[in-house]
């Protein structure tokens, strides 16, 4: 057992790399100068190399499978890892639709901030509660993972799009915008780098405050910028909080998780600083010349074939089979739980996405905008909605 | 509105005539037609008089119903700034909480309503009003729709064929090539109409269903979830049992009962397989159940209809109810919903004098804590009255009461009589506690030991709408598919002397109707289409 979970760790370590290499071979094809475009080698080296990861990443998920006995989709790590599985997944079937390269070039990134993200959660097996003990969970799970990742292909090819036809001449809102999306790309970066490397130093500072009348421990694991209000520090030889937290962040661990966020988008703002610094104009601005030989049409036409398989799906995971599994699990099929109304509430928006594309003719760059925003929906879905706004479905 | 070509008469707003296929708009004689809707006369697009034709344009534009979407789903998000009241401790009261909770945003968020947000009535009717939307909406534009395409006439006026987008224009086909053409077309599964040497080849016009399949499904769905307000179709009921208990199944007229044997909760950590979540374990640091489970067996009293007689009980079915596996009987679920662990049965005591430091037993009595008596009688002459009895005993402004009816916290007021005495001594007992009514009591009762017992919460449900629920969202989903995945296209042959045109008209996808029509004609000399809108010999690379 021991040496089962040991290998599936290993396998998911691997196939992080080899994304890594796909990634590069990936870009290699755009450098590519030569005019005629052809399925050449590096072509089938960086499509090869994104099956050989996906494949090690499936071998992850079925040695955890085997080892903890359920789903490996019941806990907060275990649920990212795979949809960013799924993403990869969601590219690879895109690829062979279209044999775009450049869409490999910013999807495989974002899968791997997906799964560097997923990796600062505890990664332990965790036992199943009763109500999570039904079949229903995982089809649900998996197919909305699924779903959403197919969603996040359409976001990259909204993002591509932006990029090569937002005038970068001169500063509007429209690039102001579209430097916001890189610098939340940066501040996830952020994220994984400052956990990381504050997790090798085994950074580690307890602090004591009161919850509802009862003293409780909390343990830090970044220096705390935001302490727990009146909370007291019991680790010797660490930095004291600065401020409180404030009230509003409220739930388990609160401090801690609003710690890890402020952190996180300071990081990503010394990040993209920097990055501007070094490349002396807008991310953007500098990206944009990448995606010279790309047709915008056909970014466009990526962008909606991914919601138009995205939407139903979702629709069939996100709500059909959540509605069975609720039934089974809390014998009513709705609750309202905020994580179920913002699956209701991406599922409205895309359902307007639809209808101003195909009843009002909102094609290319507005279309891009949406594609953004529905994605955006959904990470707030995954990641404030379980940090912030918790409710049954909560895992962290 | 009469036709200029061949004096059909066709509905006031029809742009293209329901026979002929000559435009009617004869204005713009070089623009691209209009074939939204196949230019059929859309009744909000046509009628703007009435009261009801000025609500009928409303709710069918498709600005009005994004809108709505919208509206939805901005209050949507709002309920779930604070928990929903469902979600608050069931003890606290509202209106203090909130504002204790989330301050003085908490106060106003409680009294504009948004704590019970999704039940309020103006979020019921923005749901209703897109109902409405949608319903009128399929109506206004797919009753017109069908019916321009279920009366295509192949032969089209040469104005029609001329203003679609897509045309080939090829100047000598000989009979045969044509032939070969019509035969690959057939091959690729278009249905082949003629007329007069005129031809139309169309495939997937299903698809063009599929928008008003998935807004009938919807509707289906709604009428469905509105069902539950019609008596009889829904359920929702609630039983607590004891363990060893028999009790009536609510809702089923007192023809079903349900015993429980015994209710099984679990842990993780205590079986050797649980092992590989031990590190998890220790990180929560507090009991991870494994499972609830309660054993009942379930009885039918064959006896009801006899007035006045005892229940007969006939047994029906024995198993074990756990979460996410109901028991269903006589058209309820029931649920595993609740537990109350080791609710005290039975508590026993012993009468002693207050000055034997043996505390030897003059009488010993046992209480059942569900139905106490009020007399215990013992054959030494001693009497003892159960005078008050606290199920869940509570101390409140110095006065005791019980805060509910289950024996989770006993307290007892005794009247102990010695034989031959009017005048009973008085005692007072709870756990932890023992209080002499008097200094001067020469006898004191002491709790000697109790059994305990566990109590199961089981929901009993009944949703017959859930069919319907069920059947909307399967028919919403084969309408996405049917109208999403399937191009509807058309290609109207039309010879001219020694010419040869054809048209071409999709809903969506133009770039696969030009590469299809490519593979169609290789080999023949028939010309390309040219993109009549951009002007451009479309060639998509092969
Ligand atoms: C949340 C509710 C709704 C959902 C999920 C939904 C979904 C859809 C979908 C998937 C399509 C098909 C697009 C295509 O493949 O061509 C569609 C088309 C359409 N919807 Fe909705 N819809 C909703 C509400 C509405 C409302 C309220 C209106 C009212 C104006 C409306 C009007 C239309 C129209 C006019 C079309 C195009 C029909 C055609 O091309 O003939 N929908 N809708």
């Amino acid at each position: 057992m021991e040496q089962l979970i040991s290998i599936s760790g290993g396998l998911l370590y691997a196939s992080f790399v080899i994304y890594l290499i796909a990634t590069v071979l990936f870009a290699a094809t755009i450098r590519d100068k030569r005019k005629e475009k052809k399925f050449s080698l590096i072509n089938k080296l960086a499509i090869g190399t994104t099956i050989l990861g996906f494949l090690t990443q499936l071998g992850y998920f079925i040695t955890r499978w085997m080892a903890s006995g359920h789903a490996p989709v019941s806990n907060m790590f275990e649920f990212v890892t795979f949809f960013g599985m799924m993403i990869v997944l969601a590219f690879i079937i895109i690829y062979f639709i279209y044999r775009l390269d450049i869409l490999g070039v910013f999807t495989l990134p974002v899968a791997l901030l997906i799964i560097g993200y997923a990796a600062m959660y505890p990664r332990d097996i965790t036992p199943l509660v009763p109500s999570l003990k039904s079949h229903w969970l995982w089809i649900h799970v998996t197919t909305v993972a699924l779903a959403e990742a197919i969603l996040a292909v359409s976001f990259v090819a909204g993002v591509l799009y932006l990029i090569k036809n937002i005038n970068q001449s001169k500063s509007t809102a429209r690039t102001k915008w579209l430097e916001i999306i890189m610098y939340s790309l940066f501040a996830t970066l952020a994220f994984v780098i400052i956990t990381t490397a504050f997790n090798i130093a085994d950074y580690e500072a307890t602090f004591e405050y009161e919850v509802d009348n009862n003293q409780v421990e909390i343990e830090y694991h970044l220096p705390a910028i935001f302490g727990p209000k009146d909370g007291e520090l019991l680790t010797e030889d660490r930095m004291d909080a600065w401020l409180p937290t404030p009230e509003w962040m409220r739930g388990a661990e609160a401090p801690r998780k609003w710690n890890t966020l402020v952190w996180s988008l300071a990081g990503g703002l010394v990040l993209y600083l920097l990055t501007r610094l070094i490349l002396r104009k807008r991310i953007g601005a500098a990206l944009q010349p990448t995606l010279k030989k790309v047709n915008l049409q056909l970014l466009d036409e990526v962008c909606y074939r991914a919601v138009a398989i995205g939407f139903p799906l979702f629709t069939l995971g996100g709500l059909i089979f959540a509605a069975i599994w609720a039934q089974e699990a809390w014998n009513r099929y709705w609750g309202w739980d905020p994580k179920e109304v913002w699956a209701l509430i991406t599922w409205f928006f895309y359902a307007i996405f639809l209808h101003l594309r195909l009843s009002r003719g909102w094609h290319g760059e507005k279309s891009a905008w949406l594609a953004v925003v529905g994605f955006a929906i959904i990470m707030f879905n995954l990641i404030v909605v379980n940090l912030v706004l918790a409710g049954l479905h909560s895992y962290a | 509105m009469k036709c200029g070509h061949c004096g059909t008469e066709n509905q006031t707003g029809t742009a293209i005539c329901n026979n002929c296929g000559q435009p009617l708009d004869n204005k713009n004689e070089t623009k691209l037609l209009n074939m939204r809707y196949d230019g059929a006369a859309i009744r909000s697009k046509t009628r703007n008089k009435s009261f009801v034709d000025k609500v009928w344009n409303f709710f069918s534009s498709v600005k009005i119903g994004v809108t709505l979407i919208a509206i939805a789903l901005i209050a949507s998000a709002l309920g779930t700034v604070y928990p929903q009241q469902m979600y608050i401790p069931p003890t606290v009261n509202p209106s203090e909480y909130y504002e204790q909770e989330y301050g003085i945003t908490g106060l106003i968020y409680y009294q504009l309503g948004f704590h019970e947000l999704y039940s309020s009535w103006w979020y019921m009717l923005i749901i209703a009003l897109i109902g409405i939307s949608i319903f009128i909406v399929s109506i206004d534009r797919g009753v017109p729709l069908y019916k321009a395409l279920k009366n295509q006439n192949p032969k089209r006026h040469p104005s029609f064929i001329k203003r679609q987008k897509l045309l080939s224009h090829t100047v000598h086909v000989t009979q045969e090539e044509k032939e070969q053409f019509i035969e690959r077309l057939k091959k690729k599964r278009y249905k082949i109409y003629e007329k007069d040497g005129h031809i139309l080849a169309e495939k997937g016009r299903f698809s063009r269903w599929g928008p008003y399949v998935n807004h009938f499904g919807l509707i289906v769905f709604l009428i469905g979830t509105l069902l539950r307000f019609v008596p009889g179709m829904y359920v929702d009921e609630f039983l607590w049992i004891r363990e060893g208990d028999t009790a009536v199944i609510p809702a089923t007229n007192q023809e079903y009962y349900i015993e429980n044997h015994d209710f099984i909760m679990d842990i993780y950590g205590q079986d050797e397989e649980d092992e590989k979540f031990a590190d998890a374990l220790e990180q929560t640091g507090s009991l991870v159940p494994k499972n609830f489970q309660t054993d009942v067996t379930i009885y039918k009293d064959d006896a009801k209809d006899v007035v006045g007689a005892q229940p007969e009980l006939q047994e029906v079915q024995s198993g074990s109810i756990r979460v996410n596996q109901p028991i269903k009987v006589a058209g309820l679920t029931l649920y595993q919903d609740s537990y109350q662990q080791n609710e005290f049965q039975s508590m026993s005591f012993k009468l002693h004098e207050v000055e034997d430091s043996d505390e030897v037993a003059i009488a010993e009595l046992t209480v059942d804590l569900t139905d106490p008596n009020k007399e215990y009688q013992f054959d030494n002459g001693y009497t003892i009255m159960l005078n008050e009895y606290f199920p869940d005993y509570t101390m409140e402004n110095g006065v005791p009461r019980s805060q509910t009816n289950f024996p989770r916290n006993p307290g007892f007021v005794f009247f102990v009589y010695p034989p031959g005495e009017t005048d009973p001594e008085v005692s007072f007992l709870a756990i932890g506690q023992n209080i002499p009514g008097d200094e001067t009591n020469n006898y004191k009762l002491s709790l000697t030991g109790f059994d305990v017992r566990d109590v199961s919460g089981l929901s009993v449900k009944k949703d017959l709408t859930l069919p319907i629920v069920a059947i909307g969202a399967i028919i919403f989903l084969i309408g996405v598919v049917q109208g999403m995945y399937w191009p509807h296209r058309r290609m109207w042959i039309h010879p001219q002397e020694n010419e040869l045109l054809i048209a071409c008209h999709t809903n969506k996808n133009w770039y696969g109707l030009t590469k299809e029509f490519e593979k169609l004609t290789d080999g023949t000399p028939i010309a390309n289409v040219v993109d009549q809108e951009t002007d451009t010999e479309m060639e998509p690379d092969k």
